[in-house]
C-alpha cells in the first residue's frame, strides 16, 4: 500500500499548492538570514529613528557620503510619520528601551527628557570640536534645547509661523498686506479674496486634530488673543473669555472662508492646496517654503509674499520649533552616534546638500551662517528675512499677555501635552466639522485641562 | 479500541466505574488530550499572561512620561474608565463600525454569489476580480479610499460625480462614518462572498430540481430552499467578519486618525491612543481590561447562539 | 462517531464547475435577455469593486504630478520612476522580514493546528466545544487591549525590534482559526478509511501520512493560505513592536507617509508592490480559499 496508489490524481493538485505556498517563502526566507534588516557586519550599526520629512530624505540620500567618510559606522534608518515616529521614540525612551542610537526630537521633548536624565548630554561633544561652532545656532533654537545651559539635542533644522499670501491676487483685488498684520485685518482679506466659484479658499488654516497638527496655529492665535492654557495656579484657562473669543475666531474663519475639509486637513493638505492655487493665504511653518517656492512642485513659486504671524494683544505670534537629534542614555554607541549627528547638521552638510541636491533643500532655521552662503540668499530671497525675523522672536516664557506657570508658544511643556493637547484638538476639529459648538468644545476641553492642572497643583 | 469509544462524547465517566476503569479512562483521556496540548498551551501563555499582566498594570497609576509615578492605586482607574464619555462612545462607534460593515458587506456578498453562481462567460475572471479587495493589504487599501477616491480636490467621486452637481465635497471630513464603512465594506465583502458561493455550491442541485418540479418559482426556490441552506454559512461569515472587524486598527488610523474629533475613534484606536499619546499605562490597562471583559459577554453571547445553530442541525 | 453520522447524512456535491442546472435546458428569448442582462451585472459590479486596485497600479506608473491632478488623468507615458525610487528606499529588507515572520509563523500554525485539530475531531476530547469556544475566544479579544504590557514585557525581555516577537504573536492570532477551519476538514475524513487502513495493520504514522494526509492537505493549503494573508497584512502589532531590525512591509509603508509633500505615485507604487505577494498567492490559490472557507462552515 504505497502512498501513491492511495492517492487519487485530484489530490495532487492541493498538495502542490501547499508545497508551492510553502516553498518559495522558504528560499525568500534562507537568503533573509534571521530576517535581519540589513548586516553589518564588523561595523557599528547605528539605529536611527527620524520623522518622515523630505530634509530627513535628502539627509538618507546622503548619508552614504557619510558611511563613505566613516566606514566604520553603518547608520540605518527608521522613518515614520510624525505622530508614530514620536509615540515610538517616546514610547522607547521612556522605557529605557535600547533600540534607537540617535532619536529624533524636538524642542517640546529636549528639557523635560534631559531633566529625567534620559539624554546624554552634547555639549562635551560640541565642546570638544571648536570647528562645529554651536554660537553659530539660532539663538532662540539653541536656548530651547538646552537644559541648565547645556545642548541635549542639536537642530537639523528650525521653524517658526508666518502667513504666506499670493502677492497677485493681493494686488487684483488692490488689497495691501500691512507691515505687521492682525487677524481681524487677515480675516477681513480673507473674506474678500474666498472664491468658492473658482475653487479658492480665503485661507487655508489646519483643523486635523492633533497637538502638532491644528493645535499649532491655533495656540498661537490663542496666546496672541491674550488666552493662556493654565493661570499661574495650574488652574485650567481654557473657558476664559479671551480663550473663547481666540478660538470662536479661528473655528469661524476657517468655516466661514477657510478651505472645504477642513476639519481633516492638516499641514500637508494645506500646502498642496496653496501650492496648487487654490487658497489665497495660508498661515503655518516657515518650513513651508522649499516646497511652496519650488517650480516642480508648486504652480505658484513666485508669486507669494510673506508676513509676520498675524497677531492680536501680543507684539509678535510666531511660534518656534525645531526637529533635532539626539542620543537616548541607553545607546551602546555614544561616540559612533555622535559622530553622525555632528555630520548631518554641522555647516557642511548645508553645503553638501546645496551642491549635491540644490540650495532651495538645505534644511532651513538651524544655523545662521546658512543663510550668510550666498547660493542660499539667491534662493531665498523672498523669504530668508522673514523666517530669520520670524525665528528671532519667538518668546517661549512669555507667549501671552498675562503670567503663566509653563514654557511654550504653541505647546505647553509638560509631559501630559501631548495627551492633552491632541484631545482638545479633536475638540476643536469636531467645531470645525460644526458637529459641536466652540462653547461645547471648550467646556470638554476646559474639564481634560482641570484634571492635567490638579496634579501640578498639589 | 472500545474503551476508546466509550469514552467518546461529552458525557462523564459514570460513577459506578471501578478506579482501575476510571484511571484507564483517564490515561486514554491524556492519550487523547496530549496532541491538543502544545496548541492551547500556546494559546493560552501567548493570550493569557499578556491579560494577567494588562490586569496588574490596572491597578498601578503610572505614566511613562513622568519617571518614578508608579504606585498601586486600586481601582481607581477603572473609576476613571467608567467617568470617561470618550470610551463610551468609543464603544458605540465600534459596535456601529462592526454591525455596519459586517451586515452590508453580508448583503453585497450573498448578492455578488448568487450571481456568480450561475455559469456565463468569464465567470472565474470575475470571481478572481471580486476576491482582490480581501487580499490587498489594508493599509493601503485605506491609503487608496482616503487618497485617490474621497479627497476632495483630486479624487475620483468627486470628479464621477461632477456632472451631477457635486463638486469638493470632502467626504472623509464630512460623513467620516460612512467613508470608514465603506472602505470596510469593499474590503470585507469578498470574504462574505466567499463564504455564501462556497455555500451556494454545496447545495445539492437534486434539491433545486424537485424544488422546481413542485412548480416554485425562482424566488420562492430561493427563499424557502436555498436561503435556509445557506443560513449556518451567513451566521459563520457574519462571526467570522465580526471578530476581525471588531479590532479595525489599520483603516481608522490611515483613513481618519479617529477623527475629526472623536468621530469614527473605535476602542482599538482609542486604547492605542491612550497607550501611545497619553502614555497613561494604568489608565490605558484598565480600558484594555474592561473592553476584554465587554467583549467576552458580547462574544459569549453571540458564540452559544452560533454553536446553538450549529448543533441544533447537527442533531 | 456522531462526525460520521452527519458526514454520511450530508454528502458534500462537487463544484458545480460543469454547471447546466436544470432550468436551462429549454431557454426562452426572454430568459436569455435576463441571463446578458445578469452577465452584464455580474460584469460590472465585477470591474468596480477591482476599479480602486486597478487604479492604484496604475497611479504607480505615474508622474507625481499625474497622480495629482484634477480632472484625473487617464491617458500617461507609464515610468519605472516610481519602482525604482521604492527599491532604492530599501524595501527589500522589509520584504524579507515579512517573508519571514509570515512563514515562520504559518508553519508554526500549522505543526500546532493540525494534532489539535486531529484531537478536537478525529478522536474527540471531552468538552471538544468548550476548547473551541476558548480559541475562538482568545481571537476576540482586542489585541489594542494588551499592547502596554506587550510593549513593557518586550522591551525589559529585550524582545522589542525583534522578528521572533512578530513570529510569536502572528501564530497566536492565526491558531484559532486554523483550529477551527482544520477540525472541520478532519471531520470529512471518512472512518471507514481509518477503520480500513487499521484492519491493514497499519502503524499510526502510517495511517496519519497515508489516509488522513491526502483527505487533509486541501485543508492545511487552505489555512495556510488564510494565516499568509493575515500575517502579511498586519499592521498593529507590527508599527508598535518593532524598529529596525524587524520592520516589515505595512511599517515600510507607512513611512512613506511623509508629513511634507506629495507622494501618491511613489506610495502606490509601494502599496501595490506590497500587496503583490498575497494578491498573487489569493488569485492562484482561490479554489482552496473557496473550499477551505465551505468546509469550515459544515462543522
Amino acid at each position: 500500500m504505497s502512498i501513491s496508489e492511495r492517492r487519487s490524481p485530484g489530490r495532487r493538485g492541493p498538495a502542490r499548492v501547499v508545497a508551492a505556498l510553502l516553498t518559495v517563502p522558504v528560499l525568500l526566507g534562507a537568503c533573509a538570514g534571521a530576517g535581519d534588516l540589513g548586516s553589518s557586519g564588523d561595523r557599528t550599526r547605528l539605529t536611527v529613528a527620524i520623522v518622515a520629512n523630505p530634509q530627513m530624505e535628502d539627509a538618507m540620500t546622503l548619508s552614504s557620503q557619510f558611511r563613505a567618510a566613516n566606514p566604520d559606522i553603518d547608520p540605518v534608518f527608521v522613518s515614520l510619520p510624525e505622530n508614530e515616529a514620536r509615540a515610538k521614540i517616546t514610547a522607547s525612551v521612556a522605557t529605557g528601551g535600547s533600540e534607537y542610537d540617535i532619536v529624533m526630537i524636538s524642542n517640546y521633548e529636549t528639557q523635560m527628557w534631559a531633566e529625567n536624565g534620559w539624554l546624554v548630554n552634547l555639549q562635551p561633544y560640541i565642546d570638544d570640536n571648536p570647528e562645529y561652532d554651536d554660537a553659530d545656532f539660532i539663538p532662540t533654537i539653541r536656548e530651547s534645547l538646552s537644559y541648565e545651559g547645556d545642548m541635549y539635542s542639536v537642530p537639523f533644522y528650525g521653524e517658526s509661523s508666518f502667513l504666506v499670501y499670493r502677492e497677485d491676487l493681493f494686488e487684483e483685488a488692490g488689497l495691501t498686506m500691512p507691515e505687521q498684520p492682525t487677524w481681524t485685518e487677515i480675516a477681513e482679506f480673507a473674506s474678500v479674496l474666498d472664491d468658492p466659484a473658482n475653487g479658492r479658499s480665503g485661507i487655508c488654516l489646519r483643523g486635523l486634530a492633533g497637538w502638532g497638527e491644528n493645535l499649532a496655529p491655533l495656540g498661537t492665535v490663542i496666546h496672541t488673543f491674550g488666552g493662556r492654557w493654565f493661570d499661574e495656579e495650574w488652574n485650567a484657562a481654557l473657558d476664559s473669555p479671551e480663550t473663547a473669543a481666540a478660538v470662536q475666531f479661528y473655528v469661524d474663519l476657517v468655516r466661514e472662508h477657510g478651505q472645504p475639509g477642513a476639519a481633516t486637513s492638516g499641514y500637508t493638505d494645506c500646502l498642496t492646496r496653496y501650492s496648487q492655487g487654490q487658497t489665497a493665504m495660508w498661515y503655518d511653518a516657515t518650513a513651508m517654503v522649499s516646497a511652496v517656492e519650488d517650480p516642480s512642485e508648486s504652480l505658484v513659486a513666485g508669486q507669494s509674499g510673506y508676513a509676520p504671524a498675524p497677531v492680536q494683544e501680543t507684539d509678535g505670534a510666531g511660534w518656534l520649533y525645531s526637529w533635532s537629534l539626539s542620543i537616548p542614555e541607553t545607546s551602546e554607541h555614544k561616540d559612533e552616534a555622535w559622530r553622525f549627528i555632528q555630520w548631518v547638521t554641522d555647516k557642511d552638510y548645508q553645503r553638501l546638500v546645496g551642491e549635491e541636491l540644490g540650495w532651495s533643500r538645505v534644511p532651513p532655521g538651524a544655523r545662521l551662517s546658512t543663510y550668510e552662503i550666498p547660493e542660499y540668499a539667491e534662493v531665498a530671497g523672498a523669504f530668508a528675512e522673514p523666517t530669520l525675523r520670524a525665528l528671532a522672536s519667538g518668546d517661549e516664557s512669555n507667549p501671552t499677555t498675562l503670567p503663566i506657570p509653563y514654557e511654550g508658544i504653541q505647546f505647553v511643556r509638560i509631559p501630559e501635552f501631548q495627551d492633552l493637547g491632541t484631545r482638545v484638538g479633536q475638540q476643536i476639529s469636531a467645531a470645525v466639522a460644526g458637529s459641536v459648538t466652540v462653547e461645547e468644545a471648550l467646556e470638554q476641553s476646559q474639564r481634560y485641562a482641570e484634571t492635567v492642572g490638579q496634579t501640578y497643583q498639589g | 479500541m472500545s474503551t476508546v469509544q466509550t469514552a467518546e462524547g461529552p458525557t462523564p465517566a459514570p460513577a459506578s466505574m471501578t478506579p482501575e476503569m476510571k484511571k484507564a479512562v483517564r490515561r486514554t483521556g491524556w492519550v487523547r488530550r496530549a496532541p491538543l496540548m502544545p496548541a492551547l498551551i500556546f494559546a493560552i501563555l501567548v493570550t493569557q499572561l499578556p491579560f494577567l499582566l494588562t490586569i496588574f498594570y490596572s491597578l498601578q497609576s503610572w505614566n511613562l512620561v513622568r519617571p518614578g509615578s508608579s504606585e498601586f492605586v486600586g481601582l481607581d482607574n477603572y473609576i476613571n474608565v467608567f467617568a470617561d464619555s470618550t470610551f463610551r462612545g468609543a464603544a458605540l462607534r465600534t459596535i456601529l463600525i462592526t454591525g455596519g460593515c459586517v451586515l452590508i458587506a453580508m448583503l453585497f456578498g450573498v448578492l455578488l454569489a448568487i450571481l456568480l453562481d450561475r455559469p456565463f462567460r468569464g465567470r472565474g475572471v470575475v470571481r478572481t476580480l471580486l476576491i482582490t479587495p480581501f487580499l490587498v493589504m489594508p493599509v493601503a487599501g485605506a491609503l487608496l479610499w482616503k487618497t485617490t477616491i474621497f479627497d476632495p480636490l483630486f479624487g475620483l467621486l468627486n470628479f464621477v460625480l461632477s456632472p451631477f452637481g457635486v463638486d469638493s465635497v470632502a467626504w472623509v471630513s464630512q460623513y467620516p462614518m460612512a467613508a470608514v464603512i465603506t472602505a470596510l465594506v469593499w474590503q470585507w465583502t469578498p470574504f462574505m462572498m466567499l463564504l455564501v458561493l462556497a455555500g451556494l455550491q454545496s447545495q445539492g442541485k437534486d434539491v433545486l430540481e424537485a424544488s422546481a418540479t413542485d412548480g416554485a418559482n425562482r424566488w420562492q426556490t430561493f427563499r424557502w430552499v436555498t436561503l435556509p441552506h445557506l443560513r449556518r454559512y451567513i451566521e459563520l461569515g457574519l462571526l467570522l467578519g465580526s471578530i476581525y472587524v471588531v479590532n479595525t486598527f489599520d483603516t481608522i488610523y490611515m483613513m481618519t486618525q479617529g477623527g475629526p474629533g472623536t468621530s469614527t475613534t473605535n476602542l482599538p484606536f482609542y486604547l492605542y491612543q491612550r497607550a501611545f499619546l497619553g502614555f497613561d499605562v494604568g489608565q490605558a490597562a484598565a480600558l484594555g481590561v474592561v473592553t476584554v471583559i465587554g467583549t467576552i459577554i458580547v462574544a459569549t453571547v453571540a458564540m452559544r447562539l452560533i454553536f446553538r445553530s450549529f448543533s441544533r442541525e447537527d442533531s | 462517531m456522531n462526525a460520521s453520522t452527519e458526514l454520511t447524512s450530508r454528502p458534500r456535491p462537487a463544484e458545480s464547475r460543469s454547471g447546466a442546472p436544470a432550468g436551462r435546458r429549454k431557454q426562452t428569448g426572454a430568459q436569455r435577455a435576463g441571463g446578458i442582462a445578469l452577465t452584464t451585472l455580474t460584469w460590472v459590479l465585477g470591474l468596480a469593486f477591482f476599479f480602486p486596485v486597478l487604479w492604484m497600479a496604475l497611479t504607480g506608473f505615474k508622474s507625481e504630478a499625474e497622480a495629482y491632478s484634477d480632472p484625473p488623468t487617464l491617458f500617461f507615458v507609464p515610468t519605472l520612476e516610481q519602482y525604482r525610487s521604492v527599491f532604492d528606499r530599501g524595501v527589500l529588507p522589509y520584504l524579507l522580514n515579512s517573508v519571514w515572520a509570515t512563514l515562520i509563523s504559518a508553519i508554526l500554525v500549522i505543526v500546532l493546528a493540525t494534532p489539535a485539530a486531529y484531537a478536537l475531531s478525529i478522536k474527540p476530547v471531552k468538552r471538544t466545544q468548550d476548547v473551541l469556544f476558548f480559541f475562538i475566544s482568545t481571537k476576540m479579544l482586542p489585541v489594542a487591549a494588551v499592547i502596554v504590557p506587550l510593549y513593557v514585557a518586550a522591551q525589559q525581555l529585550s524582545l522589542a525590534d525583534n522578528i521572533w516577537t512578530l513570529v510569536v504573536l502572528y501564530t497566536a492570532m492565526n491558531l484559532p482559526i486554523a483550529v477551527w477551519m482544520m477540525r472541520s476538514f478532519f471531520m470529512e475524513v471518512p472512518k471507514e478509511m481509518l477503520e480500513a487502513a487499521r484492519v491493514d495493520g497499519a502503524t499510526l504514522p502510517q495511517m496519519l501520512r497515508q489516509v488522513l494526509m491526502p483527505v487533509v492537505l486541501p485543508g492545511v493549503a487552505a489555512t495556510a493560505l488564510i494565516c499568509l494573508i493575515f500575517s502579511w497584512n498586519e499592521f498593529f502589532f507590527a508599527v508598535n513592536l518593532t524598529a529596525a531590525r524587524a520592520a516589515t512591509v505595512p511599517v515600510f509603508l507607512v513611512g512613506f507617509i511623509t508629513s511634507e509633500g506629495l507622494y501618491w505615485a511613489q506610495l502606490s507604487a509601494a502599496a501595490t508592490l506590497a500587496s503583490l505577494p498575497v494578491i498573487l498567492a489569493g488569485w492562484a490559490a482561490q479554489k482552496q480559499l473557496v473550499r477551505g472557507l465551505s468546509m469550515g462552515a459544515v462543522k
